[in-house]
């Protein structure tokens, strides 16, 4: 089973580390990833870049309806905004993706995760066969 | 955290009591979940008062008053007759017949321990039991010290406490011939409540170690002739001993060789070094007093009382034998470094390297990256330690081992 874990953390206090300090941080998740790797358990990560580079396509108007064939909305029209979809005050910063036999075993790694020091981690599971 | 000690001990009078109420009846009716309600209202209320109001007299009699009190006020508010209600009719006239009496409930904590440590229930399902149980710590307190959420805990425990009905599991202390390995199951749980108190440092850790260290002496008093009992008790307070010196002011990880034994706690010591006595007399050692006197001699070692890494290293190969565990050779493997050597040590840390146990064992990692440093192999060192330093789950443990690597990297 797949696991992604998903880091967030809070953009702006990020930006304020300095660099050497930041460096360590590096540190502790490349001997996360080399831990991970080790046991077979990586399957994937990547920070994400800042929010603020972010944009967000969203449909305004009209209503989603099913056409016979798909799901569409004729009357409605794309829109691409600044930023992420929800304002919050932590951000979806970087994500693993872990191999696992279960919930659990997923969370341990999570648990192991040095961003889980300074961020919530939210363990989703992937669903199989895409 | 807890506040003065007086309110300490009037929570300790209240969960014993209460631990005691909720095995006595649980024990009547095979309903662990039946007694916990029939009581929670009682101990919510100790609980409050007890601390501000103090103690009273005879705390049984109190929580059973309160209790038959509470029920008797929900029957009359309850119109619908349920099996629910007739139940809850049946254990007020339990408690009835059991309040003239007070004084001499039976203790059926060691019976209610058994129960919830039976093979039937998930292993570790048992632990988070016990402490509900017969401590009455809630779903909550004990979710967070095992790190699931606090909904799925409940989940579990209600399920356990199903179960415990279901198999038809009886409340009582098995035989002579039975008793040595059931007895093990309810040492293991507790002592998994220990570990998890011990390894986690935050602010309700050392409540669940000293809940465990507390389960421990109720089991000692309960089973005065049983040595491994005692074995594990000592071996959870020469740990504890040590608690005040296993971080520095800065919360920084300090490994047994460079702790300040000056830190040590005294007290618990002595006790633990008597209690692993008294077990010693007591005929074939398992493994809780082989555990227990591995640690005595750690202890002797750092007071520069002798050099017992030669009986250290025989005292883990006698655990092997008997556990077969690897992560007894591992140990063993470290203190073989500081008897035959380094080389020697890394060769039977390698030969564990096939078990799939090890491949995520953080000191597994840890203990193959210092006896690689050591015998000057530094690249693969620097591997090791960092894959360890990944693994680790300890915040203070993971700085340790990086500030290991950065110190071999640069030096």
């Amino acid at each position: 089973m797949r696991y992604m874990l998903m880091l967030y953390a809070d953009e702006k206090a990020g930006a304020a580390i300095p660099p050497e300090q930041m460096a360590k941080a590096m540190d502790s998740l490349f001997a996360y990833q080399a831990a991970l790797e080790k046991v077979g358990a990586f399957v994937m990560t990547s920070p994400l870049a800042r929010t603020h580079e972010a944009r967000t396509l969203k449909m305004t108007g009209g209503d989603v309806g099913f056409d016979g064939a798909t799901f569409s909305n004729a009357a409605g029209q794309l829109q691409v905004h600044d930023g992420p979809y929800a304002e919050t005050r932590e951000q979806f910063g970087g994500f693993y993706i872990i191999e696992a036999t279960h919930m659990d075993e997923a969370l341990d790694w999570a648990r192991k995760c040095p961003a889980a020091q300074w961020g919530p981690v939210e363990v989703r599971a992937l669903i199989d066969g895409f | 955290m807890k506040g003065s000690e007086a309110v300490r001990t009037a929570e300790r009078v209240a969960r014993e009591s209460y631990g005691r109420l909720v095995a006595f009846l649980a024990a009547r009716t095979r309903d662990v979940a039946g007694a916990e309600d029939a009581l929670s209202e009682a101990f919510a209320a100790a609980l409050r008062m007890w601390p501000a109001d103090g103690v009273p007299d005879n705390p049984d009699a109190w929580l059973l008053t309160v209790a038959r009190r509470r029920q008797t006020d929900a029957l009359r508010r309850r119109q619908t007759r349920s099996a629910g209600e007739e139940h809850l009719q049946l254990m007020a006239e339990e408690m009835e017949g059991a309040a003239g009496g007070a004084a001499e409930i039976p203790d059926r904590r060691l019976a209610l321990m058994f129960a919830c440590a039976h093979p039937a229930i998930e292993r570790g399902m048992r632990a988070p039991l016990i402490l509900q149980t017969i401590l009455g710590l809630t779903a909550s307190d004990i979710a967070a010290a095992f790190l699931i959420p606090p909904a799925t805990m409940g989940q579990r425990l209600v399920r356990a406490k199903a179960r415990i009905r279901e198999a038809g599991i009886s409340f009582s202390v098995p035989d002579k011939e039975e008793l040595a390995t059931r007895l093990d199951a309810v040492l293991d749980a507790v002592y998994a409540a220990y570990t998890k108190g011990w390894n986690e440092v935050g602010d309700a850790a050392p409540e669940l170690a000293d809940e465990a260290i507390w389960l421990g002496r109720l089991l000692v008093s309960l089973l005065p002739d049983e040595p491994e009992a005692k074995g594990m008790l000592a071996l959870m307070l020469y740990a504890e001993a040590r608690r005040p010196a296993r971080r520095d002011r800065a919360g920084a990880y300090v490994p047994l060789e460079r702790q300040d034994t000056g830190l040590w706690d005294s007290t618990m010591h002595g006790l633990a070094e008597r209690l692993l006595r008294e077990a010693s007399s007591g005929g074939p050692s398992g493994r809780y007093q082989l555990e227990a006197a591995i640690q005595s001699a750690h202890t002797a070692r750092r007071k520069n009382v002798a050099d017992t890494w030669p009986a250290i290293v025989a005292l883990y190969a006698h655990l092997e034998r008997l556990t077969r565990s690897p992560v007894v050779t591992l140990n063993r493997a470290v203190a073989l470094a500081e008897t035959e050597g380094a080389e020697a040590a890394l060769i039977l840390v390698e030969s564990l390297a096939g078990d799939r146990r090890m491949a995520e064992y953080q000191p597994w990692w840890a203990a193959r990256g210092h006896l690689l440093a050591r015998l000057g192999r530094r690249a693969q060192a620097l591997e090791a330690l960092s894959v360890a330093s990944g693994l680790a789950t300890d915040n203070a443990v993971r700085r340790y081992l990086q500030e290991q690597a950065a110190t071999l990297r640069d030096g």
